[in-house]
């Protein structure tokens, strides 16, 4: 791990294989602390696409958006438990509309 | 026209560019096509094209054309396009755009949905990115999910809660009712988002951290289930249960039990068990211990524990990991002025880290290790200090020198090794010492007297081999100036003197004069000392002429100056020049604009007020609390009633009494502290560097941190009367909204007299964009440990605000 300190926050890049994290936080933040939660998002991660790599990313950001999104709001982690973020994630894919669903729902 | 294409396929494409300008040509043509389709108004595949245009603004195009189109998609009934519009709208919209606000009305529908999904999303996207005008609008639909008993919503609510109170301080109250029931979840989630809505509310108002003590008993007791709890597969990491709540909680804890006895003493328990039974051999572990750590050092806890912290901190520094050694430098720094002792146990430690490989981990451990140096340690420490300098990066080299120098003026057991010393750090870093540390030497040097003969030789020698440090030349020409006739007369007593002749001593001075390397201020350093060697020395006195009269014609005016007017010396003021030239006399340390008298006012009542009542008597609670007010020149009416309300209600007047009682009966300066004195809050700013004033010798210090108002004090000590100490106040505001009727007040021990001058305003502006100072005069005839209580009163968001603290971390030169 690398970090660097500006005024306000201080970033820190945690390295898994090829991937670099980047990640900025306050002064009163526990930075090992955000370590751990940088390693729960990649295991979230996994756990969604099945040995994550990544190719899954790049071709799936959005999903991996919403992954974060199930994980953190506005800086803070609401969920700590690894099956509850990634079971949000799998119930509103399947709330997504088929082709045909798509196509013949009226948009407003 | 034909379907845009898909998202996946517009990826693939993209990635088989092989330069910059592809890639540039091919997005283009997206954009281009993407445009076209927005402006169709095409609802099938608004969704596609948005997702194409977010992955394009990832890789860094501009794409806030689509900012409307995200509206439209979050508008729409279908839930693939609210999942992408939302996400657009996070990624693409944020305060500084009005369309922002558009939003307000779908979020405020979609938090009302059937779908919890939705309520997610909209939940979801309000927290990240609500501008203040949204959350006020809002806040009352996030209030009534925040009383859910779905705990998926339940806990979006309470993040988004938090980001609300965040962005409009003033609808904290209206959540206070719905945070009732919050820790009796059992669900992780909504406890871990619960513990961080509570931090934020204790965070931001006295009165909520009042309200919310009472939860202490209840968060120990989550705390202990998590510990004591079986295996758990949800919310195990590393066999740890749930760190990431245990660590929250923690943190609850340290904000809850600061500056309060009852509940700090209701933590020891629990604090104690996770410091000895956490894990340490995963970085999980140590998260949870070094929150630990901070928590037992910021709250009022037995000092047992606080040694235990320290020691875990110790540990933490002979850990592998570099970011755990890091952290634990990192700690020990801030708690190195409270708690000197425990950390001076791990010396050796700390300076081994002087010689890591990380450039930070340097850094924090020179810095700590300066702050350990004392009298019994200084050459020790010294020699390791020197070594560092000798092979450190140059980004180091002048704060460590100049430490190195503070350092040794404070503790040199002998003025041969203090020059020694600072020989040695002239040659190793001769060319980063600072500036204004050249006066300081010189002045020292004078003042040793006995020491005249060798440091000249010495510094003859360090200069003969090489003349390019220019701090070191100064220096060096100074005192050969002053003192070569010493030089040349080979009187050194300290080493064996050396043969110098006139001749060779004038040699290195032109030399240096003539050098492409010499600066123009170590020229003119060079130049008086060759005129002032005229009078000391006797066979070389026409050499010197010589030289001088050259440089009348230097194309330096600064030097060209100097010749000119030496030469008028030697032709038309000869029967001057002796006197003129002769030793400069012992030098006072020059300190800026002390005051030459104390008017005894403040001071005056303090000690007969505190003389006509014995300590420690059976003294009415109410009769105490008056007591405090004359010591604080009683601007109130009504007594001091401190906002905990468990505890008696002039405790802090009876504690302000107790110190002083404490200091009237020992006399001497209290070394441990006692236990119900309060500790001084954790000073948060690690990244200030130690050493900023060394000028004035004196450093200064933060004497409160706490809700955003910071009081630094900066001191000076008159020339003409050692008792007095003159201290600047200074204080500033980091939050939003002014401090507006701000009064400081001050209260010392008896053996002191304080005099508060008037204030430059009663007004600190919001955002640090100003400050309030103020003068206080302090006499210390008897030179003890400068030991002072603040009480502040100030207005704040509309509300009242008030606080004692003690400022303890007074630095000993300001009273010494």
């Amino acid at each position: 791990v690398c970090s660097c300190s500006l005024s306000c926050f201080c970033l820190y890049f945690p390295r898994y294989a090829s991937l670099y994290f980047c990640c900025a936080i306050e002064d009163q933040d526990n930075e090992l602390l955000t370590l751990e939660v940088v390693h729960r998002y990649v295991e979230l991660l996994d756990r969604y696409f099945g040995n994550v790599c990544e190719l899954d990313i790049i071709f799936n950001f959005e999903k991996a958006y919403f992954i974060l999104d199930e994980f953190i709001i506005g800086g803070e982690v609401q969920d700590t438990s690894k099956r509850s973020a990634v079971k949000a994630i799998e119930d509103s894919d399947m709330l997504q509309e088929t082709v045909e669903e798509y196509m013949n729902k009226p948009a407003f | 026209m034909p379907a845009p294409i898909r998202l996946r396929e517009l990826i693939r494409t993209i990635r088989t560019a092989r330069t910059q300008a592809e890639e540039r040509e091919m997005i283009q043509k997206e954009c281009a096509a993407i445009r076209s389709s927005f402006r169709e108004e095409d609802n099938t595949y608004r969704c596609r094209n948005v997702a194409k245009l977010l992955y394009m603004h990832m890789l860094g195009y501009p794409a806030h054309f689509g900012q409307l189109e995200c509206l439209k998609l979050i508008a729409s009934q279908k839930f693939t396009d609210k999942r992408i519009g939302y996400l657009g709208a996070m990624l693409l919209l944020d305060e500084r755009q009005d369309v922002h606000l558009l939003m307000t009305n779908c979020i405020k529908n979609d938090l009302n949905h059937s779908t919890q999904y939705v309520q997610g999303l909209a939940l979801c996207t309000l927290g990240c990115m609500g501008s203040s005008e949204m959350c006020r609008d809002l806040a009352g639909e996030v209030e009534k999910l925040l009383k859910t008993s779905n705990s998926y919503l339940r806990k979006k609510a309470a993040l988004c809660a938090v980001h609300v109170i965040r962005k409009v301080p003033e609808l904290m109250e209206m959540f206070l009712p719905a945070t009732k029931n919050l820790l009796n979840e059992k669900n992780h989630g909504v406890l871990h988002t619960s513990v961080v809505l509570l931090t934020e509310m204790c965070e931001r108002s006295p009165d909520m951290l009042a309200h919310f003590r009472k939860l202490v008993p209840q968060l120990v007791r989550i705390l202990k289930n998590l510990i004591m709890s079986g295996y758990s597969p949800e919310h195990d990491v590393s066999g740890i249960s749930d760190p990431f709540l245990q660590v929250r909680i923690l943190r609850l804890l340290r904000i809850l039990g600061r500056n309060d006895d009852d509940s700090s003493e209701a933590m020891n328990d629990i604090l104690a068990q996770v410091a000895t039974n956490t894990e340490t051999s995963k970085n999980v572990g140590n998260a949870i211990l070094y929150e630990t750590v901070l928590t037992i050092m910021d709250i009022k806890s037995e000092s047992g524990l606080r040694v235990l912290a320290i020691n875990i901190l110790g540990r933490f520094l002979l850990n592998n990991d570099k970011n755990i050694r890091y952290v634990a430098l990192t700690s020990l720094l801030k708690t190195v002025q409270t708690d000197h002792n425990a950390v001076q146990r791990h010396r050796s430690t700390i300076v081994d880290c002087l010689k890591d490989l990380d450039v930070s981990i340097k850094r924090r451990a020179m810095e700590l290790s300066f702050a350990l140096v004392n009298g019994n340690n200084v050459r020790g420490m010294m020699k390791e200090l020197l070594y560092f300098l000798d092979s450190c990066e140059p980004e180091f080299k002048a704060d460590c020198a100049s430490g190195i120098f503070l350092a040794a003026e404070k503790y040199a057991p002998s003025k041969r090794w203090h020059i020694d010393t600072i020989m040695r750090v002239l040659t190793t870093a001769g060319s980063y010492v600072r500036d204004d540390a050249v006066p300081n030497l010189i002045q020292l040097i004078t003042n040793s007297v006995e020491m005249h003969a060798y440091t000249v030789q010495r510094l003859y020698k360090a200069i003969l081999g090489d003349y390019s440090q220019q701090p070191l030349v100064q220096v060096a020409s100074w005192c050969i100036g002053e003192y070569g006739d010493l030089l040349v007369s080979g009187q050194c007593e300290e080493e064996e003197p050396i043969q110098v002749t006139e001749d060779e001593v004038l040699d290195i001075l032109e030399s240096v004069l003539i050098s492409n390397m010499s600066a123009s201020v170590t020229r003119g350093y060079a130049l008086t000392a060759i005129m002032k060697l005229s009078t000391r020395f006797t066979c070389t006195v026409n050499r010197i002429k010589k030289v001088v009269s050259i440089y009348g014609s230097s194309i330096d005016v600064e030097l060209q100056q100097r010749a000119v007017e030496y030469n008028a010396l030697f032709k038309k003021y000869d029967h001057m020049r002796p006197a003129l030239l002769e030793r400069m006399p012992v030098m006072e340390k020059v300190t800026t604009n002390g005051p030459t008298e104390i008017v005894q006012t403040n001071g005056e009542t303090e000690t007969a007020v505190l003389e006509t009542k014995p300590p420690h008597s059976g003294l009415q609670p109410g009769s105490q609390a008056n007591d405090l007010l004359d010591l604080l020149g009683g601007n109130d009416i009504t007594p001091v009633i401190p906002t905990a309300p468990t505890s008696k209600p002039a405790s802090a007047g009876g504690e302000l009494l107790d110190l002083l009682g404490d200091l009237n009966l020992t006399g001497s300066p209290v070394s441990a502290p006692a236990p119900q004195i309060s500790q001084p809050p954790f000073l948060p700013d690690s990244s200030q560097p130690l050493f900023n004033d060394i000028a004035a010798g004196i450093p200064s210090i933060t004497a409160y941190n706490k809700n955003g108002l910071k009081i630094d004090f900066s001191f000076e000590r008159s020339n003409t009367n050692p008792s007095v100490t003159v201290i600047t106040i200074q204080a500033s505001n980091s939050t939003e909204l002014d401090m507006t009727d701000f009064v400081f007040q001050a209260a010392v021990p008896k053996t002191f007299q304080l005099q508060l001058l008037s204030p430059s305003s009663s007004v600190i502006p919001a955002f640090n964009s100003g400050t309030i100072t103020q003068v206080i005069k302090v006499l210390n005839p008897q030179k003890q440990q400068l030991r002072m209580r603040i009480k502040l009163t100030y207005n704040h968001k509309g509300s009242a605000m008030q606080d004692l603290a003690e400022v303890n971390n007074f630095p000993p030169q300001s009273w010494q």
